[in-house]
């Protein structure tokens, strides 16, 4: 099927890469080509401009976010029509070409990360926001449309899009359904999954199909709650209904200072406890906020632990909880406070927060950013571990939190050009994930599987877990071509009987439930 | 089925205890369909056990939570074994600083909600007579209420489940924390799948604080056209309302409830705003007790105009807000053309219930006329309850183009049909 001549191309390539990529541990460069008469077929859906198949232009998506992992796609094709992303889908389920769905690219645990001899179907040409419907509270997007565009689109009528992951400003509608995309907010509003209403998908053998609607409860299985976060193994999404939210009347957010991650912990137990459900609480350590002042000047107070409190809601009720908040705080030792009334207060407040990762440049010259979750009382707990680790490492971790809902960010700080030093921080960042596990928590809160932490997913779940997550896949994709490599932990065929069950090693030592 | 009642009850000893296996009676029947032996089990692992051995010969099972809402979705093809959840009925953890809750599915949501209150938090769902019914079955219908606007659905609400799958598979997803998302979200997928995937055994939920206040006004509107005018304007509004609904009958003008929950000082504000948006007059305190009429929907007389309307139909309707006018107006025009009387309650997410009321030749004209009206704009009609003769007129309504799916999905989980068959959208 292959021709010999096209084989040869990425070899060539593939040294070119590694010149213009140095220090790549576990690249995997490789771009074996589909043969040219199917590539052609893919010119002739997608338009000479639509498809990129020379390797210099491929290497553009040889990654997403997740750098540390490169693979060579054969092809890259931009559709611009749900009809065009069929007949590619049509084209890959008759070669048998896995394909990989690509939105912005910023994924952070390598889930568009291309599949060796695979096509990537970039979703950005598709970028239209096709209906907005205020009556019912509801827009209806192409898949490349980006995340902060539909809040701008709805902002005049005083709506928003409640999921707000830090890169909201460049991250895709698509990519965030493939994650189910959480944020800072979705303490109170729900991530993307609690916002997507309905569905067009075109599923891994070409059939174009629909679930769920702009009306609630359409008869059957709920398809799209399992279609968004299922990281693009499912299908293609080419059409998709959100549902808005009305700005509410007031936002408020407090800042303040503790002299710990503890104090600023057990303060967002005693919110929690008085009955409150704030829009956000965000907590950062000592490293992170040197970093964010570092990076962008926040000008937040120098202390161990910092947490942000965002109340929104009618104004009465906002300043009357807003009191409670503040009391609550000062009981557990904060020390500074800072009220951000308006939005250019607000914007102030949130800017050290939303830039913490990329900060972690100004202190570090490398840096992994993990992604997992405990149950809320378990912090100060996994504080203590994780900073044993690190001492024990000797790798410094900077820690933001979503810290109402127990998402961590642990951030390993390494630097490259040491020698071990990378291999070190990833098996740190693992060991953090593992303490999660065994606190009753989970491998990933919003950054999602992946390619990154596939392995991990047969220590958070047993054998019959994983195996029925695959009967689902396989009903979806029995060829498994979308995104073939990505989420489980060992490949599987479909229709092949798993073994017997074997109890989780965290459940047989009695630390954990099965959960 | 490949072997006799007696031989799987002699099967069912080595995982059952005598006393949790006895015969059915006619009151176990589903939908006029017989079952021959209910089950009991205790554990998890005991009803995954059942299940299996019931697969294996061939025996069909329904699950049964509380038996609520047993009559909803088609009659099964056959409902040869009763599989019930009522011994598996614990609440497991109540990690209420992580406002978290595991429960078996056997419990209760009274029962839940009671331990739940203990530390002030709730599940922020409002089923269908709580007191009976269970987790595991208000999972399995994806029955919600007024409290739908304000905290979504149970879809949005569960973030961890184990179900049992005819093969004796127990298989868990999803997890105990509120952020997640490893792993496919099975908790979905089992949620309003009607128990044809798998048997539910336990579910987690995130769970809310119970409100400081809670206070309901009702306002009344003279006609349909100022009911839609005023839902708009609390749409439009600042108000922050837990939840929004409006009663439309055939013989009373239109009535819209509305519950703001929060802290006194918040609640003064919400009611001056509300009380700006409409006419005084029109405004009043309303009881607790209005948020109940979806159950009163079921155990309301039969109007005593016509005696030979001695049978009704409840139907869970969808549509989208813009169209409550029109869909009202279709209501009236059905029922006027097939004489049934009629009432319904629609909440502002577009979600409701009707109830007809005449003969029950009328009331299948009526649903068939208003199903396709409703199926055109986008909605659905769904059938909760109906006599009788009305059985084999199909509960859910045309299928989409993702049927297919939907049955690969089945096929997966349930190869041999055991769970519930024939009773989900499209004779799954």
């Amino acid at each position: 099927m292959r021709s010999a001549a096209l084989r040869t191309v990425p070899a060539i390539w593939r040294l070119v890469t590694l010149i213009c990529t140095p220090a790549l541990p576990r690249t995997m460069l490789t771009a074996m080509s589909i043969d040219s008469r199917t590539l052609s077929e893919f010119g002739s859906i997608v338009g000479e401009r639509g498809l990129i198949s020379s390797p210099e232009e491929l290497h553009t998506y040889e990654c997403d976010g997740l750098t540390n992992f490169r693979v060579l796609p054969s092809a890259v094709v931009l559709p611009t029509s749900a009809e065009q992303v069929q007949s590619i889908v049509l084209v890959c389920h008759r070669e048998k070409i896995p394909f990989v769905a690509r939105g912005s690219g910023t994924g952070l645990s390598g889930g568009a990360l291309p599949v060796e001899n695979g096509v990537v179907v970039s979703l950005a040409r598709m970028n239209r926001i096709l209906e907005i419907d205020i009556p019912n509270a509801r827009v209806v997007v192409e898949p490349g449309v980006l995340n902060l565009d539909v809040t701008g689109r709805v902002q005049p009528q005083e709506y928003f899009y409640a999921p707000d992951p830090s890169s909201q400003s460049v991250c895709s509608i698509g990519g965030n359904v493939a994650e189910n995309s959480g944020g800072a907010h979705c303490l109170k509003y729900g991530f993307t999954t609690t916002h997507v209403l309905g569905l067009e998908v075109v599923l891994p053998d070409g059939s174009l199909v629909h679930f769920g609607g702009k009306n609630l409860d359409t008869p059957g299985y709920d398809l799209a709650g399992v279609f968004v976060g299922s990281e693009g193994t499912l299908g293609i999404a080419t059409k998709i209904i959100l549902r808005i939210v009305k700005r509410p009347e007031c936002v408020r957010t407090l800042l303040a200072a503790f002299p710990s991650t503890n104090e600023a912990g057990a303060a967002v137990s005693g919110i929690i406890a008085a009955g409150m459900l704030p829009a956000a609480i965000e907590m950062m350590d000592n490293l992170a906020i040197q970093a964010a002042e570092a990076a962008v000047h926040a000008n937040y107070p120098n202390c161990g632990g910092l947490l942000l409190v965002e109340l929104d809601g009618p104004l009465a009720e906002v300043e009357a909880l807003m009191a409670h908040v503040n009391e609550i705080c000062r009981s557990n030792g904060a020390w500074e406070f800072r009220l951000a009334q308006s939005d250019a207060e607000r914007a102030l407040v949130w800017k050290g927060r939303k830039a913490a990762f990329a900060a972690m440049g100004r202190i570090s010259p490398n840096y992994i950013v993990q992604d997992g979750v405990i149950p809320r009382t378990a912090l100060p707990q996994v504080m203590s571990e994780i900073s044993r680790l690190s001492q024990e490492t000797g790798l410094r971790v900077a820690n933001v939190f979503h810290a109402g809902d127990g998402n961590l960010h642990p951030l390993v700080l390494y630097d490259r050009r040491i020698p071990g030093q990378e291999q070190a921080a990833e098996a740190l960042s693992f060991q953090i994930l593992e303490l999660c596990i065994a606190a009753g928590g989970s491998i990933t809160g919003e950054h999602g599987v992946g390619e990154e932490k596939k392995m991990m997913m047969a220590k958070m779940f047993a054998e019959p877990d994983l195996d029925t997550m695959h009967r689902v896949r396989c009903a979806f994709d029995p060829l498994q071509l979308s995104n073939p490599t990505k989420v489980f932990p060992t490949p599987r065929l479909c229709g092949e009987k798993p073994g017997e069950y074997v109890p989780h090693p965290v459940e047989s030592a009695g630390l954990a439930e099965r959960y | 089925m490949t072997a006799t009642i007696s031989s799987i009850e002699r099967n069912l000893c080595s995982v059952l205890g005598a006393e949790q296996i006895r015969s059915a009676s006619p009151t176990d029947a589903v939908s006029g369909v017989q079952p021959q032996i209910v089950l009991e089990p205790t554990t998890e692992r005991q009803l995954a056990d059942s299940l299996r051995l019931a697969n294996e010969d061939g025996f069909t099972v329904i699950p049964r939570g509380g038996a609520t809402k047993l009559a909803w979705g088609n009659p099964p093809a056959r409902a040869d074994l009763v599989l019930s959840t009522a011994r598996l009925n614990r609440v497991l953890e109540h990690a209420h600083s992580d406002l978290t809750v595991i429960v078996e599915a056997g419990c209760t949501i009274q029962t839940l909600q009671e331990t739940l209150a203990q530390r002030g938090q709730r599940l922020a769902v409002d089923p269908l007579w709580p007191e009976k019914a269970t987790v595991g079955g208000v999972l399995s219908t994806n029955d919600s209420g007024a409290l739908r606007l304000r905290f979504g659905a149970l879809r949005d609400l569960i973030i961890g489940v184990t179900i049992a799958l005819p093969d004796g598979t127990l298989a868990s997803s999803g997890g105990k924390v509120v952020k997640n998302v490893a792993g496919y979200d099975l908790p979905k997928l089992v949620t309003g799948a009607l128990g044809t995937l798998g048997i539910i055994t336990r579910a987690v939920f995130r769970l809310h604080p119970l409100p400081h206040n809670s206070h309901s006004f009702s306002i009344m509107t003279p006609n349909l056209a100022a009911t839609r005018e005023l839902i708009f304007a609390i749409q439009n509004s600042k108000l922050a309302h837990t939840a929004l609904q409006s009663h439309f009958t055939d013989e009373a003008m239109p009535t819209s409830d509305i519950l703001f929950e929060g802290t006194e000082a918040g609640l003064d504000a919400q009611a001056a705003q509300l009380r700006a948006l409409c006419k005084p007059a029109e405004l009043l305190e309303a009881p607790p007790a209005v948020w109940n009429t979806r159950q009163d929907l079921w155990s309301s007389s039969t109007p005593q105009a016509d005696p030979e309307a001695a049978s009704f139909v409840i139907a869970k309707v969808s549509l989208l807000p813009s169209d409550l006018a029109r869909v009202v107006e279709f209501f009236h025009r059905a029922a006027d053309s097939n004489r049934v009387r009629w009432k319904s309650l629609i909440y502002a997410t577009g979600l409701g219930c009707l109830r007809l009321d005449g003969p029950s030749e009328n009331l299948c004209h009526a649903v068939l006329a208003l199903r396709s009206s409703l199926e055109k704009l986008g909605g659905s009609l769904v059938l909760l309850h109906r006599p009788a003769e009305l059985f084999s007129l199909d509960a859910w309504g045309t299928p989409g183009d993702s049927l297919s799916l939907m049955k690969a999905i089945k096929h997966q989980l349930d190869p041999a049909s055991t769970l519930n068959p024939d009773r989900f959208l499209g004779g799954i």
